[in-house]
């Protein structure tokens, strides 16, 4: 009896914890069809409208471009950074790596808002010394994002590498391949999970930024993120749940083809 | 094929001795086995020759030229590794290839070679899988293909068969030693199951604490054991410590005495006394006088303990006719031993050392 009513007991704490974590983004979703303004229950009628609101705003548009560019830039630049630094910190016999790892690792322990700004503040002291533009424009914004996408590559490539068979690359070895054959043909491809899953997070770590974006954007260069929050300064209608949706809709098909070629489950 | 030779190698962590002194030559075709408990250095002997591991001093030679310093990729030696180590990102035909591949052969020769290779270990269906859709035994043998396909100078296995069951273990190991002789296999395995060595190999190396303690055939190392622990690691062995005095008799610590061989001399030594070779008969009758304390059937042969004066002696023989008085002994019977004073061999007297299998 005992053991019955705590295994009902813990599967309605397991329900209950569910439920905080998908009521918000059903509720987002939901909303984003309800046909009057000022949300309430229950909805007058069903529509569209928003979507092909969001869809009319250039705002959105634009930011969502500006978004996709952004973290697939960061992502390119930043994960063979990451990848690198990890096989330094795992593999190398350097000294410091624990210094070094705590370093890469930073920006997770950073608020964004104070990466952002002093970001910002550094920026604008380059901007005086080269007289360019830094802020603002598309490099300045994928340069900070590119920071965003470090310490995840870092942290995923790391556990991948670790986990990995050194005996496979010996037997390469053994096999007549040189030291680079080794980390190309065996090395590299076996890195593969942790390289991809690292890829996934730093594409939806860079795309769903706002707090460090906040700062470094300017007139005419603004992200998604940025763009919805300006928006919800002046109004307040299921427009905003429209482009949440969209973009709920993209991180999950992200992660669904991430899934197929890597088990996330194996990574995280 | 060719000759291995290692001359004086030892390998040295820090103040840690891993290998001490090995000189060894395994000739042309010829398997040999390094056999010894965990930790004695056989593994990281047979690292040095692969060249993963860069030894402390020494030489190794593999068909007469210097390979000590030579990095991995620059030796002719394929090994076979204890996980495997399959690519598991290639099929099982691209793992068997890459060596080919590494040694610049063109597609076709490729194709033929591994073609041939898979075809020696019988897998030549499966070429197109990927490592994790074999079975263990399937990847071991995939990882054998891979190893032979390159024709290397010198064959090197790392304990093979320790990820296999019991049953595909005596399989295989026929298997490989069956190959190894068809295609005159200059050979190098490393084991921890004197079963395995002494069904593979022509010579065994019993090696402790990084030394060589014997280097013989298997008849040489059961029938002459150097010292107590190659006897104790060989086979099984009731090794008792003592004294022969000048009567040539056999002093044990605990009291009992012993005739020994008439060629033994005065001094410290281990008695030394293999269990098949000890007669049992039921009662107190002539002999050394023991009880029974446990009784093992394991099929084709039985196990009696017998305590004598407190010390364990180890008996073993074909299990006894049922009309045997032998099939009606239990534990605590009163029993006697003898045995024949040409089956007792004397080894060297070792204060501290540890006596292998004593039962």
């Amino acid at each position: 009896m005992m053991v019955a009513a705590r295994r009902i007991l813990f599967r309605g704490w397991v329900l209950l914890a569910y439920l905080a974590i998908f009521a918000p983004v059903v509720m987002i979703v939901t909303i984003s069809f309800f046909q009057q303004e000022i949300v309430s229950f229950p909805p007058e009628g069903l529509t569209l409208r928003w979507y092909w609101n969001a869809w009319q705003r250039p705002e959105f548009a634009r930011g969502f471009v500006s978004s996709l560019q952004i973290a697939a830039l960061a992502t390119v630049i930043g994960v063979p950074i990451g990848t690198a630094a990890a096989l330094a910190l795992v593999r190398s016999s350097l000294p410091g790596r624990g210094a070094f790892n705590s370093l890469l690792l930073g920006p997770l322990a950073v608020p964004g808002v104070v990466a952002g700004a002093a970001l910002y503040m550094f920026y604008v002291r380059t901007e005086n010394f080269l007289d360019q533009d830094i802020i603002a424009t598309l490099g300045g914004l994928i340069a900070g994002h590119t920071l965003l996408t470090i310490p995840w590559t870092v942290r995923l490539v790391a556990a991948s590498l670790q986990g990995l068979d050194r005996a496979a690359e010996e037997a390469a070895a053994n096999l007549g391949a040189r030291p680079f054959t080794v980390f190309r043909r065996v090395t590299l491809p076996m890195m593969r999970p942790g390289i991809v899953a690292a890829s996934m997070f730093s594409f939806i770590q860079s795309f769903e930024n706002l707090d460090l974006t906040m700062l470094l954007v300017g007139p005419g260069r603004s992200t998604l993120p940025v763009a919805m929050l300006s928006y919800l300064e002046f109004r307040i209608d299921p427009t905003l749940a429209a482009v949440a949706t969209v973009q709920i809709l993209l991180v999950g098909i992200l992660m669904a083809v991430t899934d197929h070629f890597v088990k996330l489950s194996r990574v995280i | 094929m060719a000759q291995l030779k290692l001359s004086s190698l030892a390998k040295h962590f820090g103040t840690a001795v891993a290998v001490e002194h090995v000189d060894l030559e395994v000739q042309d075709g010829e398997l040999v086995a390094l056999l010894g408990p965990s930790g004695c250095g056989k593994t990281t002997t047979l690292r040095m020759v692969a060249g993963f591991v860069t030894p402390t001093a020494g030489q190794i030679l593999i068909g007469g030229q210097d390979v000590t310093h030579a990095p991995p990729y620059a030796r002719d030696t394929g090994m076979v590794f204890q996980s495997y180590a399959l690519f598991p990102h290639m099929s099982v035909a691209q793992n068997v290839s890459f060596g080919l591949e590494m040694r610049r052969l063109g597609r076709a020769e490729r194709e033929a070679r591994v073609g041939e290779a898979l075809k020696l270990v019988k897998l030549d269906h499966l070429a197109e899988r990927l490592p994790r859709e074999l079975s263990g035994g399937q990847q071991q043998r995939v990882a054998l293909a891979r190893a032979l396909a390159v024709n290397p100078s010198v064959f090197l296995l790392d304990e093979p068969l320790s990820n296999l069951d019991a049953k595909l273990r005596s399989e295989v190991r026929l298997q490989i030693r069956a190959l190894q002789q068809r295609l005159g296999l200059t050979t190098l395995i490393v084991t921890h199951d004197q079963e395995e060595a002494l069904t593979m190999a022509d010579r065994l190396v019993v090696m402790d604490r990084g030394k060589v303690l014997q280097v013989g055939t298997a008849e040489e190392l059961y029938e002459r054991p150097a010292n107590a622990f190659v006897a104790g690691f060989v086979g099984r062995c009731n090794l008792i410590s003592g004294f022969i005095d000048p009567d040539r008799m056999f002093r044990c610590d605990w009291g009992g005495a012993f005739k020994t061989p008439d060629s033994s001399t005065p001094g410290k030594a281990i008695f030394a006394l293999r269990p098949e070779r000890v007669a049992l008969q039921p009662g107190a009758g002539q002999g050394i006088a023991g009880r029974i304390t446990a009784i093992t059937y394991l099929g084709s042969v039985s196990e009696y303990h017998v305590d004598v004066a407190g010390n364990g002696f180890l008996v073993s023989m074909p299990p006894p006719p049922n009309d045997s008085p032998l099939r009606r002994l239990r534990v605590d019977d009163p029993v006697s031993l003898s045995w024949d004073v040409a089956a007792v061999r004397i080894l060297p007297f070792e204060p501290s050392s540890n006596q292998g299998d004593e039962p």
